[in-house]
């Protein structure tokens, strides 16, 4: 099927088969590979992206179903100016391996622009491996103070 | 997964005219064709049909593409149900799942979702492991010799309570349905779990106004604080005056085949105090009949604590 995705801010053109995800599409087919693929069955939240702005998992969401616009983790920066969230999970170490944290950037994001006042509730659909929950809990503050000036 | 075609229909005619597996949210549909669970040749991306709508000024009405998330933080949504909704799922998966597709969302039951394993759900006469295996979360309610499976909705919970009903369309017409007879006991077919025909879309859900369940919560215990589906939970409502049950409305979850609602708990609760020595008499009838299996019989005090617990929450509005 010929289908055109809005990602990042760019229109791609592409052809796929019916059964391709998002997911598989952004990393296999355009190289987009900050949404990352851990358990490829809407369990763990490592691909995250949003879609009209809002947080979906992009391992459950087939490619040719998407109607809005896709942000990954890749959309976030202005140039290297990092978002918020971005500069928040640097500034907390909120990561060790790295592996799940485009996924939890993408949902913190989300919690920022939300306003949300329960943080480990908000974020329970991204799984950390190495633990790291403390410090993206602080990183997700951080960016909610920081929301504020910016 | 499985090679398969798929259509856009952009109207409910042309849903209706071409036989396939409809495709909403993809939460549940896309899960279990990666699995091989579901093997559609045809799916119909629904997505694009007007069924769209959250109108809370009589009752509440919700078009069944509206998405979990959505449906949730709508003011004026009873408490219990946005409350399930809340404690459903993860906040991405909320933004993605339809209310029409949480009802007909399917089991969890690792055997279920296993297709190197019999399942009389989804292979029916093969066989239930469940019931000699793994079945620490299985029913203990509704049960059958064919399928202990619990299932797995919080939202159908509280709609249950609510007497809440569900419209249905396909190419014959439209009708409407409660919920409580939508949904079908294993008994011998386990693989029927409801009163949907071939072709027929959910394409509203109705609940009656019911003024006095703006007082009303839910309550889901599991393993985990979040992101985990019930061992037990409990949708309740009380219409409390004077410091009597005047009305109420009990139906839980994580414990039985289907949402399961207690009505002789309710009775016992009508003219009972609104207090946790009468709450705790009038649950203590909540598990009768349960038939528990080799690891699941803690679940008969948890579903009667939750209840109680459910009840003092929701008295204190």
């Amino acid at each position: 099927m010929d289908i055109s995705l809005h990602i990042n801010g760019r229109a791609e053109d592409l052809s796929v088969e019916a059964g391709v995800t998002l997911l598989d599409a952004l990393r296999e087919r355009l190289s987009i590979t900050g949404p990352k693929k851990g358990c490829d069955r809407g369990q763990c939240g490592a691909c995250t992206v949003h879609v009209d702005g809002r947080p979906v998992l992009s391992c459950l969401t087939l490619a040719t179903t998407v109607r809005g616009a896709v942000t990954t983790v890749e959309g976030l920066s202005d140039g290297d100016r990092l978002h918020p969230v971005q500069q928040a999970f640097v500034d907390q170490d909120a990561l060790q391996c790295g592996f799940c944290t485009s996924g939890q950037v993408m949902s913190a994001v989300a919690a920022v622009e939300q306003d949300v006042t329960d943080v480990r509730e908000f974020m329970s659909g991204n799984i950390c491996r190495c633990a790291a929950y403390p410090n993206i809990v602080a990183a997700v503050e951080q960016a909610r103070r920081s929301d504020a000036t910016v | 997964m499985r090679p398969f075609e798929l259509t856009t229909p952009a109207s409910l005619d042309a849903a209706f005219a071409t036989p396939g597996t409809f495709l909403a949210g993809g939460t549940t549909v896309v899960d279990l064709m990666k699995l091989n669970v579901l093997t559609p040749q045809q799916v119909l991306d629904i997505n694009d049909l007007p069924l769209r709508g959250i109108d809370t000024r009589d009752g509440l009405r919700v078009g069944a593409l509206e998405r979990m998330g959505d449906v949730a933080a709508h003011p004026g949504v009873y408490p219990v149900i946005s409350r399930a909704l809340l404690a459903s799922a993860s906040q991405q998966l909320r933004n993605m799942a339809s209310i029409g597709g949480n009802l007909l969302q399917r089991t969890r039951c690792g055997y279920f979702r296993d297709v190197a394993m019999p399942c009389n759900k989804r292979v029916p006469g093969s066989g239930c492991p469940a019931i000699t295996g793994a079945n620490r979360t299985h029913a203990i309610l509704g049960t059958s010799e064919h399928c202990v499976a619990t299932h797995a909705s919080d939202l159908a919970v509280a709609l249950v309570a609510l007497d809440a009903e569900v419209r249905l369309a396909g190419a014959h017409g439209t009708r409407t349905v409660r919920l409580t007879d939508f949904y079908r006991l294993p008994g011998e077919t386990p693989d029927v779990e409801h009163d949907l025909r071939p072709g027929e879309l959910i394409t509203e859900v109705v609940v009656p106004r019911l003024d006095w369940a703006q007082r009303s919560t839910y309550v889901k215990v599991r393993d985990r604080a979040s992101y985990e589906f019930a061992l037990c939970s409990a949708a309740v409502a009380l219409d409390i005056q004077d410091g009597q049950v005047a009305d109420a409305r009990v139906a839980v979850g994580g414990v039985a085949t289907v949402p399961w609602r207690l009505t002789a708990v309710e009775d016992a609760l009508r003219g009972a105090p609104a207090t946790v020595e009468a709450f705790e008499q009038a649950a203590a009838i909540a598990a009768d009949g349960a038939e528990p299996l080799s690891d699941n019989a803690f679940k008969i005090p948890l579903l009667t604590r939750t209840v109680v617990r459910a009840l003092i929450e929701g008295s204190r509005g």
